[in-house]
């Protein structure tokens, strides 16, 4: 029981692996740290090992490997029930047998709580989530935002520090997800605890959390609060991964302190900040978010290298314009533009010629 | 909107009311619905339902003593049993003309077996008497031959029943005269111009002529005069007396109660006899300490039905669960095994357990190898009712599995991990959270295991002996051996309606929605 992690450290991974048939590793040497009051998000396709994480926290899975820590203190061996993590799942798990009341006065019964205390606490934590109303029905009788909301009560009855959260609005329609996107971030500042959620999905990842630690192949591929994801990803997976992104292909020609020139598979010549390349000569993927990309001459930096590039498709989305061109060999680069008075609207078949600031621009690993 | 509102009924394009049309366009589903269930539900009522019908119907059923002995049991109404006398000379008289009929047409061995079974010896009794009955009154007719010989004369019997006066002025006499002849006709397919009457028919004359005046007589042939004028002086006949010596039992008072008693068309005597009371007189009463078994059986088909649904549930949780919770492919190679009895035929089961159960039997074997107990004081696992609940909670197990197992499939593990991550230990999450969402499975499996057992009849029978049998096994001894079908349906009434009335109060406590099959 020493307290061996970083000071201030609240939830530790340290080489954390997790295999469950002996052959192949879903998570592959996890390394993690929070501090309290943190809202973590772990991002990922399915089978990228991010919900395995959750669950080796939560207790329903042995690390194979490693420690886990909270507040100091590995958690490797205590069993669920004592570890004081409050949870909420996917499909909800509310007690089908059990009234509303029931399910949040539940994890208070088995503190052995007094009748009066429990009676409150459940009262405040509805209250939390506006359903106070609701402590008598069933969940059966409620909606699937009821249901959710209930959930995340009976996660936060017995005043957990931490919760952890597995993609808990995945079966709710696109509005309702907003709504409560927001009110779990509040209701999570407010009460100031640390919070572990899962997700797939990028939008939810990027609004709601601190810190956003997006999982590939059983490993942390970035770890980062949502702007510095999106805006600087560290390697292709994470920029194709997070937000829409064009990607050329090509050889390291010159490295030049924090800038380079990659010569794409074409011939062509572009800038670029070097992210993770090295050395000339070497294969990378150069990666452009559609907002970024300049048509316009004189936005652009007198000595920037353009592309040659036709534009093959021009979609209205109201707020923006997406064009679609054919740059460098490829038919799947995409422009975004804003819809402003002054913008040009660019026509099928039309010669254009484009490029961007050089920051804008990462060579990433092939 | 509005002028819907004030026309009244909402009308279909066609003008028609909507909900008209809207039975219409019903109708034609309904019926091809019917269509598709009609050939199950035709074979249903009438290889089921019908039958069961009737078989109930068998336990209040009792026409056979008014339809073999229809004067007697007339007669019989005014007769009090308290008196401790015979009935009079009259209803023994009935009690000749009826069994006449009856001995010709072979039915009072029948009558003879379903009074047996009230008062035992009255099967002998009318077999000895349906041997002697026809020299009943024979003293009648040798005194009118003696008088006229035309009274021998079959053709002049024939004519005389046929004149339009005899209805009136003989009256028995007729009726006899049409037993008679009805009888011979049906039965011997012989012609009454050619066959002198039986002596009932001479014994029914005596008595009108005795009761008749001239007068009444005055249209029928001289014959019958003459006669009238004689039998005042005719030698008579007790037959109370004649019956007594064919066989003491017809002076009986017992005897007669049993008839008296069993003279309506309908009675509850079948399930008098269920309950181990009996019919007397004045409403019934228990039998002897010694007779009483069926009430002794009911409970013992209970208790031991109960205790073997128990023992379903105890073996059968924690296989369902495994089958629920394990890997697909484990789960199915178990369920094979669960499946595994079903494939094997239940007698081949039920002997199997005959061997291993036995006291030189495997199971002893090997408790005594083991030490467990001594060789000379080895387990009664057979025979005795531990051999049946043995065998049949083997037998059923499946019953129970299967509910629980497609019923547990549908919690999803989430619950129980959702309850310990909010505190409760492995026991807690269980007992509070998995086992009441599984109690639909359990009430299902119990229902079914609990009906299955409480009928069930082969298992029992073969390792029962005299302690291990249920009512099922008396319900069958009485439809194949005792051949007593009347008490065999008023028994299987019985357990039908405790069944039904289990499922009512299941329903009541539980609620039968509460019983899940799976999904």
């Amino acid at each position: 029981m020493s307290n061996t992690g970083n000071d201030g450290a609240f939830v530790e991974f340290e080489r954390v692996q997790k295999s469950y048939d002996g052959e192949n590793l879903v998570v592959k040497d996890l390394n993690l740290s929070m501090p309290k009051g943190e809202f973590l998000t772990m991002l990922g396709p399915s089978g990228s090992g991010k919900t395995t994480c959750l669950m080796m926290l939560a207790g329903f899975e042995t690390a194979t490997h490693g420690e886990i820590r909270l507040d100091g203190v590995s958690i490797n061996h205590i069993p669920p029930h004592k570890r004081g993590i409050g949870m909420v799942f996917q499909n909800y798990a509310l007690f089908p047998h059990m009234t509303v009341a029931e399910n949040l006065s539940f994890p208070l019964e088995v503190r052995k709580m007094g009748k009066s205390e429990r009676e409150e606490k459940v009262m405040r934590a509805l209250g939390m989530v506006q359903m106070q109303d609701f402590a008598g029905r069933r969940p059966t009788q409620l909606s699937g935002g009821q249901q959710q909301r209930i959930a995340l009560a009976r996660a936060l009855v017995f005043e957990p520090e931490l919760v952890l959260m597995d993609e808990p609005l995945g079966a709710l329609d696109k509005q309702l997800r907003e709504t409560l996107q927001f009110e779990i971030t509040n209701l999570a500042h407010q009460l100031g605890i640390t919070v572990v959620y899962v997700t797939h999905d990028q939008t939810e990842a990027l609004t709601m959390s601190d810190r956003v630690a997006v999982f590939d192949d059983g490993r942390i591929q970035q770890l980062a609060p949502p702007d510095e994801l999106y805006e600087a990803p560290q390697n292709s997976f994470v920029a194709q991964f997070i937000g829409e992104n064009n990607t050329l292909e090509g050889v390291v020609k010159e490295i030049k302190g924090n800038t380079c020139i990659v010569q794409l598979d074409n011939g062509d010549i572009i800038d670029a900040i070097p992210v993770n390349v090295t050395a000339v000569g070497e294969r990378t993927k150069v990666s452009i978010r559609p907002e970024r990309v300049e048509f316009d001459k004189g936005r652009l930096q007198a000595d920037a290298h353009t592309l040659k590039a036709e534009v093959l498709e021009f979609i209205y989305m109201g707020d923006i314009f997406r064009t679609r061109l054919r740059v460098a060999g490829m038919d799947d680069f995409v422009i975004k533009s804003r819809n402003a008075p002054d913008q040009t609207r660019l026509v099928p078949g039309q010669q254009i010629e484009i490029g961007w600031l050089p920051e804008d621009c990462r060579a990433l690993d092939a | 909107m509005t002028d819907t509102l004030d026309s009244g009924p909402v009308l279909a394009a066609d003008g028609r009311p909507l909900k008209a049309s809207l039975n219409r366009a019903l109708r034609r589903q309904k019926m091809r619905s019917m269509m598709l269930i009609a050939p199950l539900l035709i074979f249903i009522m009438f290889t089921f339902v019908i039958p069961i019908g009737q078989m109930l119907f068998r336990s209040v059923e009792n026409q056979i003593v008014s339809d073999v002995l229809p004067t007697t049991t007339q007669m019989l109404h005014d007769w009090d049993a308290s008196t401790g006398e015979r009935p009079s000379e009259d209803v023994f008289a009935a009690l000749t003309k009826d069994m006449m009929v009856a001995v010709e047409k072979k039915e009072h061995t029948r009558l003879g077996s379903r009074l047996n079974y009230e008062t035992t010896g009255i099967s002998s009794l009318f077999r000895k008497t349906g041997r002697r009955v026809d020299d009943m009154g024979e003293v009648y007719t040798e005194q009118f031959t003696a008088l006229d010989p035309t009274w021998e004369n079959p053709v002049f019997w024939a004519d005389l029943v046929a004149l339009p006066d005899a209805a009136a002025a003989l009256p028995q006499t007729l009726a006899a005269y049409a037993s008679f002849s009805d009888t011979i006709i049906s039965e011997d397919g012989d012609d009454p111009r050619e066959e002198q009457p039986w002596n009932t028919v001479y014994l029914s004359l005596y008595q009108d002529l005795s009761a008749a005046s001239a007068a009444d007589l005055s249209a029928l042939p001289a014959e019958v005069g003459v006669a009238q004028a004689a039998v005042g002086g005719f030698e008579t006949q007790n037959l109370g007396d004649a019956f007594t010596k064919i066989d003491k039992d017809w002076s009986s008072v017992e005897v007669w109660e049993t008839i008296h008693t069993y003279s309506p068309d309908f009675t509850n005597g079948y399930f008098l006899n269920s309950i181990d009371r009996q019919k007397t007189a004045d409403g019934s009463e228990w039998r002897g300490e010694q007779q009483q078994i069926y009430l002794t059986l009911f409970v013992r088909t209970l208790i031991m039905s109960m205790t073997i649904t128990i023992s379903c549930i105890l073996l059968g949780y924690p296989v369902a669960w495994l089958l629920a919770n394990l890997p697909m492919r484990t789960a199915n190679l178990l369920m094979i095994l669960v499946l595994l009895p079903f494939w094997t035929s239940l007698l081949v089961r039920t002997s199997a357990w005959k061997v291993l159960l036995q006291q030189q039997g495997v199971i002893n074997d090997i408790v005594v190898w083991l030490g467990l107990v001594a060789d000379d004081n080895r387990l009664a696992l057979i025979n005795n009712a531990t051999g049946t609940i043995i065998a049949m909670t083997h037998i059923l197990l499946p019953f129970m599995i299967l509910p629980l197992y497609s019923v547990m499939k549908t919690v999803p593990p989430t619950y129980v991990r959702a309850a310990k991550s909010l505190g409760a230990t492995n026991w807690t999450a269980f007992w509070r959270v998995y086992f009441p969402q599984s109690v639909p499975g359990i009430g299902a499996g119990s229902i079914l295991v609990f009906i299955l057992s409480i009928g069930y009849y082969i298992t029992p029978e073969i390792v029962g002996g005299t302690k291990g049998v249920f009512i099922s096994n008396r319900i069958a001894y009485h439809i194949s051996s005792s051949l007593n079908w009347g008490l065999a349906a008023a028994l299987g009434s019985i357990l039908l309606a405790v069944v039904m009335l289990l499922y009512w109060a299941y329903d009541r406590i539980v609620g039968i929605d509460n019983v899940k099959l799976g999904g």
